[in-house]
């Protein structure tokens, strides 16, 4: 029972591996041998340097990573400065507007950035917004569903604790980031897992707003390497998927629990 | 506590919390309301990306899209490929919890391999699957060759592209559905199975039957949501490898609105494509709220 069990496991896990085999092995192969020798996963010809060196070159690969590393961290910083002062206003403060801004983020649960992609593309063409990483910053600035996130997190500490912080002199805002962010940690830290995951992934709206290579983030900017390679290139375009891939994948590996922690309570929520 | 104080009090809390949410619902007014209200606006109307005159269609906008050809080709296809990738990555993702959560050896380390296409960026893995199915020097065909099967025309043939783009989509998504089967399980009460086996469940299936599937309820209904929401806004392989090809087999919804909004700039179409769009998610989440509210819950 238990062999077969890992017998099942081991086999899928290869499957999974599968195309992350073939795309390191085919990244060090010349073009020759990817028509040739598909199978052999060691190139007998090395052509590693050649295929990284496009990879770098065809398109300002670093800069392109540089954009999404940029635009994914402001995004996330931003989202989290509007979101959870927000959040602890709708969980513990009374005010008139508080239903009709829940009805407001439930809206934004539900409306996804494609379905509104057409006036924002209008507002920023008429700000000159286009091709500049301000337009893939701007309109992800405020996440809904982190303000749906925190808010049930702040509704869990109790009401005392704000009252003590209150009585103590702290002003509201100090409560928000002093007192709410270090006990909301593991839900910010999760919604950041997945706020970067989400926006590093993202093709639809960089496909829209950006039309120059050393503006792209990597999902674009792979789309643009593609159109400039000539015939199957599959070396330099292997090489150019493993530098693309490496970053996430990395900080992956590094930060397991937060990663499967954090995507499993946003996914849950979600 | 005088009512005049009171007032004052509730008066100072209101400002206080405006403060907090101003900015929030600022932005929420900008970059939410206003432009869905925008996209319900242009959908009634023939208005073009240029074109300087506009004319109100009402709902006739509708019923021109109901008789679209490309717009029901990629309603049918995108459900097509909803049925193929939520159940397989939900059996798949369910299967290998099941299994991981039973072994104790290498437990981390299945886990991480098969959360690992959840991190990997999907337009660089679709070109991955690309060079994979590639019909002639391809890995896959190659491995079909050698085992006596025809080698196949994955992403070229009109009959076959949309499975294989729910084989990538099942590749992508399977792991995350493992995490949240895997994070649903460990909720379950391990008493239970105890009981169960001294009511007389003596068999892994029926322990499956009686304690597991019931008390996984709720976390299925989340998955098989997540699963469909996700599945229906499938975009990136289809821009990186198909384009809506060959012969429109794989347009699916969200390509149809980027093409007619972005590259047609047929703005007044695309945007009740995207209406249609907004309302099949909002059918989705209201048939995963009324079972949410009916389903027995055991906790």
């Amino acid at each position: 029972m238990r062999a077969l069990r890992l017998a099942v496991l081991s086999a899928g896990a290869l499957l999974v591996l599968f195309p992350f085999v073939f795309m390191i092995s085919t990244s060090l192969k010349p073009q020759s041998e990817v028509f040739s020798a598909g199978l052999q996963l060691v190139p007998a010809n090395w052509a590693a340097l050649e295929n990284y060196t496009k990879a770098f070159t065809r398109i300002p690969m670093l800069r392109v990573l540089g954009n999404g590393v940029l635009v994914c961290g402001l995004i996330v910083v931003f989202q989290i400065v509007f979101a959870l002062p927000a959040a602890y206003a709708m969980a513990k403060l009374r005010f008139r507007g508080r239903e009709a801004l829940f009805a407001l983020v439930l809206l934004g649960l539900l409306v996804p950035i494609h379905a509104i992609s057409i006036p924002l593309y209008a507002a920023a063409r008429w700000s000159g917004l286009l091709n500049t990483l301000a337009v893939l910053i701007v309109p992800f600035t405020l996440s809904v569903f982190a303000i749906f996130l925190f808010r049930q997190y702040v509704k869990a500490i109790p009401d005392d604790l704000i009252l003590a912080a209150r009585s103590d002199g702290l002003s509201e805002g100090a409560i928000v980031w002093r007192l709410l962010l270090p006990n909301a940690w593991p839900a910010a830290s999760a919604f950041a897992v997945f706020s970067v995951v989400a926006h590093w992934n993202d093709l639809y709206w960089p496909l829209i707003a950006i039309s120059k290579t050393h503006l792209a983030t990597p999902p674009l900017g792979l789309l643009f390497f593609r159109s400039a390679e000539v015939g199957d290139d599959y070396g330099a375009l292997m090489a150019a998927t493993v530098v693309i891939t490496a970053p996430l994948v990395l900080f992956f590996l590094f930060a397991q629990r937060l990663f499967i922690d954090g995507m499993t309570m946003t996914g849950l929520k979600g | 506590m005088s009512a005049n104080l009171a007032a004052r009090l509730r008066r100072a809390e209101a400002r206080a919390a405006w403060r907090l949410a101003g900015p929030a619902a600022a932005l929420m007014l900008l970059l939410l309301l206003l432009p869905t209200l925008a996209v319900l606006a242009l959908s009634f109307t023939d208005a073009e990306l240029g074109a300087s005159d506009i004319s109100f269609l009402g709902l006739d906008a509708y019923a021109d899209l109901l008789t679209d050809r490309t717009f029901r080709g990629a309603l049918r296809n995108t459900a097509l490929y909803v049925l193929m990738v939520a159940p397989a990555s939900i059996l798949l993702g369910l299967g290998l919890a099941l299994l991981i959560e039973a072994e104790l050896a290498g437990r981390a380390l299945f886990r991480s391999v098969y959360f690992l296409p959840v991190v990997s960026l999907i337009v660089a893995m679709a070109s991955v699957w690309q060079y994979l199915m590639h019909p002639t020097f391809g890995p896959i065909n190659l491995l079909l060759r050698m085992l006596g099967f025809a080698g196949v025309n994955w992403l070229g043939s009109s009959d076959n592209v949309l499975v294989a783009l729910a084989l990538i989509g099942i590749w992508q998504s399977t792991g995350f559905n493992m995490v949240l089967f895997l994070a649903g399980l460990t909720a379950i009460d391990r008493t239970l199975y105890a009981a169960a086996e001294i009511d007389g469940a003596r068999s892994a299936w029926e322990r499956f039957r009686l304690v597991t599937w019931p008390m996984l309820g709720p976390t299925t209904l989340f998955v098989l949501t997540i699963s469909v929401i996700n599945a229906v806004k499938v975009f990136e392989t289809v821009a990186t490898l198909t384009q809506g090809g060959p012969a429109k087999a794989s347009e699916t919804l969200l390509w149809v609105i980027y093409q007619e909004g972005f590259v047609y700039l047929h703005i007044g179409a695309a945007s009740a494509m995207a209406v249609v769009f907004i309302v099949l998610l909002l059918v989705v989440l209201l048939i995963q709220t009324r079972v949410l509210d009916r389903r027995v819950h055991y906790t």
